[in-house]
């Protein structure tokens, strides 16, 4: 679509560059109606006396709750190309630190890549992959991740 | 009390799961919320369906979450999920069960520290795979 292709253009200007989009506050509720959403009654997610979070002193999160941090702001990313639909390709993470309720997650977000192919009836399709970088209050890095999106 | 799991119980080929879910469309707005994905596709169906899908679909990465707890329900209290790839290969939909499985691929040390990788999977209820990974955990030794 005519409109979408000079957006794709838009988009391309920001392959590799990093943009800071914010800390999130990790909160007890917060991480609780995660778990609940996925159905996880672990109580590692819920208790503070649970014995694994006497070590952090307070309820830990699920590892693929960081997947949902900042993604938001992929898909604010993702409003310039309005009259596409977006699919999931791939998730990729990784885990360096336990996050915990009262920790700061500051995030950082690049589009890595951006490919075009024609998909059916010659339409655009276009491939993405984002990378999001996620730090806590002492700079240490909690978590890494590639998201890879398709839009058609 | 879960039971922990160590590195000796644990050899290429041991299974992991299986983990039953029956998402419906009630979870899907749940995780919508908790995740902040408002994609339509999952929750509309005039939507999913402008867009040439059968119907409202189940978000990716709630099956990724899905497959991290078999994994960190299997890894017991003193193991950590060190990483967890997920590709999306087809699509689940509300209203039908996702069997969520696993099995060691390999065991090692990694400076001393032991290491499990094992792949992870969903299926539908036809047992077609409809999300593939991979996923690597650090468990505590016995001795």
């Amino acid at each position: 679509m005519a409109a979408d292709a000079s957006n794709i253009e838009a988009l391309k200007a920001k392959i590799g560059v990093e943009r800071e989009v914010g800390t999130y506050e990790i909160e007890k509720g917060m991480i609780r109606k995660f778990a609940r959403a996925i159905g996880d009654a672990n109580p590692r997610w819920q208790d503070e006396a649970n014995a694994v979070n006497r070590q952090y002193g307070n309820a830990t999160a699920p590892p693929t709750m960081m997947l949902t941090i900042g993604l938001g702001q992929i898909e604010q990313e993702l409003a310039v190309l309005p009259s596409m639909a977006i699919l999931h390709g791939s998730t990729e993470m990784e885990c360096h630190q336990a996050v915990k309720a009262g920790d700061n997650i500051s995030v950082t977000i690049k589009l890595a890549n951006l490919r075009e192919r024609s998909g059916r009836d010659n339409s655009t399709m276009v491939f993405m992959i984002f990378e999001l970088i996620y730090k806590n209050q002492r700079q240490d890095l909690v978590a890494t991740c590639r998201q890879t999106l398709i839009g058609y | 009390m879960r039971q922990q799991l160590y590195y000796e119980d644990i050899e290429a080929g041991t299974e992991i799961g299986p983990l039953v879910k029956q998402p419906d469309t009630r979870q899907l707005v749940m995780w919508a919320g908790a995740s902040s994905d408002y994609n339509p596709i999952h929750y509309d169906k005039d939507f999913a369906q402008s867009r040439g899908l059968p119907g409202v679909i189940v978000h990716g990465q709630l099956v990724c979450s899905f497959l991290g707890q078999l994994i960190t329900d299997w890894i017991g209290e003193r193991g950590g999920l060190k990483k967890l790839n997920c590709s999306y290969r087809g699509m689940n939909f509300p209203g039908q069960s996702i069997t969520l499985k696993g099995k060691v691929t390999k065991k090692y040390l990694e400076d001393e520290e032991p290491r499990v990788e094992c792949k992870v999977w969903a299926e539908n209820p036809k047992g077609e795979k409809t999300v593939t990974g991979t996923a690597t955990v650090a468990i505590p030794c016995e001795g």
